[in-house]
């Protein structure tokens, strides 16, 4: 089996990866995926599934708990407990089960997986050590880097010990008593309001003056209602000094100046995440940058000939959905269509509670683009179904070009959102204009109501508020 | 990190100026030792341009199709270590200006270097594509005023008129779904150049198939034998088709011309011709009238020998050759090429046909060897059927005479006192006046009309 030869060798078996693969098997091209962990990559294994299964059994829990404070409902219910190792054994079961899939799929379309670490040796060569230490050479027409990224270390507090990063977060034997998270972006708020719910007690420390701070103000109002609700204690405009002497507990300088001790039992660190590029043989190619990422065009296509690079490796927004869309297109390049990646929008969504969801530009990034826009929201609280599931927290904001109504963006804040970015992304990418959406009729009573009379509030006529 | 600078080649043969056609890197690429650079283009040779080290271009020395001095900076590129460039000397100039500098005769002598431009755009297509929104007498669309809450549709109807920018700005990306954008690719269709009939100027897959059927559209109203044709192709006259170019202008500028056109009666030839080829079918390769008029020429080149000439008028010399090396034009896929049957004068008329078959092929095939396509001291020029009645030939520069070969007609003349069907061809044959008198080269056509009209002559000496 030494050495191999084909057509695509595809480095990374994450969403990029692994669907770029799928589309190549069925389009006929020789394929073959290298992977060193398990297929599925962050995403699947120790990112959005698991994060998400963590979430909504922390979700569970809270609710039990709040019926056992009696609820306005009328249910009542005696105090819950948790068994955090069947609860943890349900979330790998998912991941099992979709790991798994993900590679019947392959399989089923013809595409070889090699389980091991992959070393490039040059844009047509790579040598992969599998796990029993076997050296397996493989050529390669085109290569498609695709090997993801990895959670960003503070280098006075590194990972080890009370300090985890996401990973390790998502697959708890216990739940702290306090925790500290550093880092109020989208990784930091959904484990540390998990986290929460399940009974810690957390504060999230961070750097900027505002949580979600890719996010505009008036989106993240209701997010950081609810974090103080849930009793999260959140110190923005403060910073990590690193860990105390004794090890239990973190040196922070507030916002004031101060310096403070946040006595604790473990810290998440969730400072973002950087572009794996090194230990590969990545540096080798001496592929043009663009930062840290690998530099792509259009087309995913690097500064070399028939070396592509797809996903979290070729920089933000590092999200799964557009890693997948372009190792779908790429795969159809290699297959000799013509393809390009001009998405008019990526959605985003945040799953705290409650959900941010957005799409296309913001009021400001429009503005700022120089375009006259004009922009409504429609409140939750005058939506029925809203108020039905006890959240009538939020909003859906639209935001579309003044002279010929074309949406260019739309954000949301509520519980249960993140479902309405299909709605959202379908409308941006078909080109719809504030007349489409308007003049659509939206089943009664959902939330997706609430899209149809943002954008009849934007043409002056909403019916309900 | 250090600047290695690579030089236009020296290629050889005297050359002192060669033609970039292809880059293969733009400015911000890496490149790997012995990738190739570029194609460069001598009088007959291409030749890729390896890059000797690793390194990221930084400027590109020239335009493509740009003549570029040899020694001139053809592309630089930022390397590792201390790179061959210490950076303080201007870039060499190009071919181009070194020529307006002599034309000039600049008085500030070496120390005027033109600006040297690095190329920032890289430019693979050879062919652009203009096209040129649609003509129209209705004005520019100023948007009219509508109220507040409408929005502005863009009205661009089947009638003809098309909206300024496709009904968008200038810049603003085009409008589509993902199901259309996806069909423009796959059909090979920019859609900034497609008009959006959707709201918001969205372009629909109605709208891709009027722009395809653009230009047909009067047919589907009527008759499409007279539908209006929009669009143009600019071409970039580079490589072969240039050097054609420049040959063209600089005989026509130079040669002051002078074609004589006589009428040849080979019905005897043609007789001729028809029984060598029935005799030695099978042995011989097929004659066609070619192989001897060449020796016809080559016998009138004896007694007029100041034709078989090349004049370098700018050293005022006139050489005249003992050897007839017999150009002969041919057209190729690239264009005109003149390949040259050297000494035809040591060759029989089966001889000489297949050294025409054999170069012509290797012309058209471009594996002509540069001997084989240089140093001609004449050239006959025939387009065979196509001929015509009269031609003017352009002179081979910097020969001094070309002999053109008209097509043969069936043609009632009077001989002896009766009209009778004749075959005739018209030779028409251009001079460089500068040095063929007229009676010289009327002489050399009568001799050659001799030769043809009485062809046993052409072999009993």
């Amino acid at each position: 089996m030494n050495p191999i030869s084909t057509n695509l060798l595809v480095i990374g078996g994450g969403p990029g990866g692994y669907v770029a693969a799928i589309r190549a098997g069925q389009l006929g091209i020789k394929t073959v995926v290298v992977e060193a962990a398990q297929l599925g990559g962050t995403c699947l294994n120790i990112g959005c599934i698991p994060s998400k299964a963590l979430i909504h059994a922390a979700e569970e829990f809270d609710k039990a708990q709040h019926y056992a404070s009696g609820s306005a409902i009328g249910i009542s219910a005696s105090a819950p407990s948790i068994d955090l190792n069947r609860t943890v054994a349900w979330k790998d079961g998912i991941v099992k089960r979709l790991t798994g899939g993900v590679g019947a799929l392959l399989k089923k379309n013809d595409v070889q997986v090699i389980n091991g670490f992959a070393r490039i040796l040059d844009g047509k060569t790579v040598e992969v050590k599998q796990a029993d230490g076997e050296l397996v050479r493989i050529r390669c027409e085109h290569l498609l880097l695709a090997a993801g990224s990895e959670a960003v270390e503070l280098p006075f507090m590194p990972y080890g010990g009370m300090v985890v990063s996401s990973t390790e977060a998502l697959s708890p034997e216990t739940i702290p008593q306090q925790l500290v998270v550093v880092g109020a972006g989208y990784i930091g708020l959904e484990l540390g309001t998990a986290y929460r719910k399940l009974g810690a007690e957390v504060t999230v420390v961070e750097a900027a003056d505002r949580l979600l701070p890719a996010y505009d103000a008036e989106l993240t109002k209701p997010v950081g209602a609810a974090i103080k609700r849930l009793g999260i204690d959140l110190r923005l405009g403060t910073s990590v000094l690193g860990l105390n002497a004794g090890g239990n507990g973190v040196r922070v300088r507030e916002a004031n100046g101060e310096e403070t001790l946040l006595s604790c039992d473990r810290v998440l660190v969730a400072v973002g995440r950087r572009p794996r590029t090194g230990g590969w043989g990545l540096e080798s190619l001496q592929l043009d940058m663009n930062g840290r990422a690998v530099k792509i065009d259009d087309q995913c296509r690097t500064s070399m000939r028939n070396v592509w690079a797809i996903g979290d490796l070729a920089g933000e927004p590092m999200l799964a959905h557009r890693a997948m869309a372009q190792g779908e297109m790429v795969a159809e390049i290699v297959a000799g269509k013509r393809r390009h990646f001009t998405p008019n929008a990526i959605p985003a969504v945040c799953f705290t509670d409650p959900e941010v969801v957005v799409v296309g530009m913001s009021p400001g990034e429009a503005e700022k683009a120089g375009l006259d826009v004009i922009s409504a929201n429609f409140p939750f609280a005058a939506n029925g179904r809203a108020m039905t599931i006890e959240s009538t927290d939020g909003f859906v904001r639209v935001v579309a070009r003044r002279d010929n109504h074309l949406i260019l963006g739309w954000q949301a804040v509520g519980r249960g959102v993140s479902e309405l970015s299909a709605a959202f992304g379908q409308s941006i990418e078909l080109g719809a204009t504030l007349e489409d959406i308007a003049g659509t009729i939206h089943a009664h009573p959902t939330l997706g109501e609430a899209v149809q009379e943002a954008a009849l509030r934007a043409l002056g006529h909403a019916l309900h508020i | 990190m250090g600047i290695h600078v690579i030089k236009m080649p020296d290629l050889g043969e005297g050359i002192a100026e060669v033609e970039v056609v292809a880059w293969h890197v733009k400015p911000g690429d890496t490149v790997k030792e012995d990738q190739v650079l570029a194609d460069v283009m001598t009088d007959k040779a291409t030749v890729e341009i390896p890059s000797p080290v690793n390194g990221t271009v930084t400027s590109l020395g020239g335009k493509l199709g740009e003549a570029m001095a040899v020694g001139a900076e053809l592309i630089r590129l930022e390397v590792e270590g201390a790179g061959n460039h210490s950076g303080d000397s201007a870039p060499a100039k190009t071919a181009t200006a070194a020529r307006q500098h002599t034309d000039k005769a600049a008085p500030g002598g070496s120390d005027t270097v033109d600006e040297f431009i690095p190329i920032t755009v890289a430019q693979p297509e050879t062919v652009v594509t203009t096209v040129t929104s649609e003509a129209t007498a209705a004005p520019a669309q100023a948007a009219p005023q509508r109220p507040a809450s409408a929005p502005a549709y863009t009205q661009a109807g089947g009638q003809g008129s098309a909206p300024a920018h496709h009904g968008r700005a200038a810049g603003e990306k085009p409008l589509a779904a993902p199901a259309v954008r996806q069909r423009a690719w796959d059909m090979g269709i920019e859609l900034q150049y497609v008009t959006g009939t959707g709201p918001a100027a969205r372009i629909q897959h109605a709208d891709l198939d009027a722009h395809v059927a653009r230009g047909q559209r009067k047919a589907a109203e009527g008759d499409r034998r007279y539908a209006v044709l929009e669009g143009e192709q600019a071409m970039p006259v580079i490589g072969m088709r240039r050097k054609i170019a420049e040959k063209m202008a600089e005989a026509k500028r130079r040669i002051p011309h002078f074609t004589y056109v006589e009428e040849i009666d080979v019905t005897e030839l043609e007789a001729l011709r028809v029984q060598l080829n029935a005799r030695y079918a099978g042995q011989r390769p097929k004659l066609t009238l070619l192989p001897l008029i060449m020796r016809a020429v080559v016998l009138a080149i004896r007694k007029y020998p100041s034709v078989n000439a090349r004049f370098d008028d700018d050293a005022n010399i006139v050489t005249t050759y003992n050897p007839v090396h017999l150009g002969i034009a041919a057209q190729t896929d690239a264009g005109l090429m003149v390949p040259v049957v050297r000494n035809a004068e040591a060759r029989d008329p089966w001889s000489a046909a297949s050294e025409v078959a054999r170069l012509a092929e290797a012309a058209r095939s471009g594996k002509a060897l540069r001997e084989e396509l240089s140093g001609s001291t004449i050239t006959i020029t025939s387009l065979g059927a196509l001929g015509g009645i009269v031609t003017t030939p352009v002179i081979n520069r910097p020969e001094v005479a070309i002999v053109g070969v008209n097509r043969i007609v069936d043609k009632p003349v009077i001989l002896n006192g009766a009209m009778v069907a004749r075959k005739t061809m018209n030779l028409s044959s251009s001079f460089d006046h500068r040095v063929i008198d007229g009676m010289v080269a009327a002489e050399f056509i009568q001799t050659i009309r001799g030769y043809l009209e009485c062809p046993a002559t052409l072999f009993v000496e």
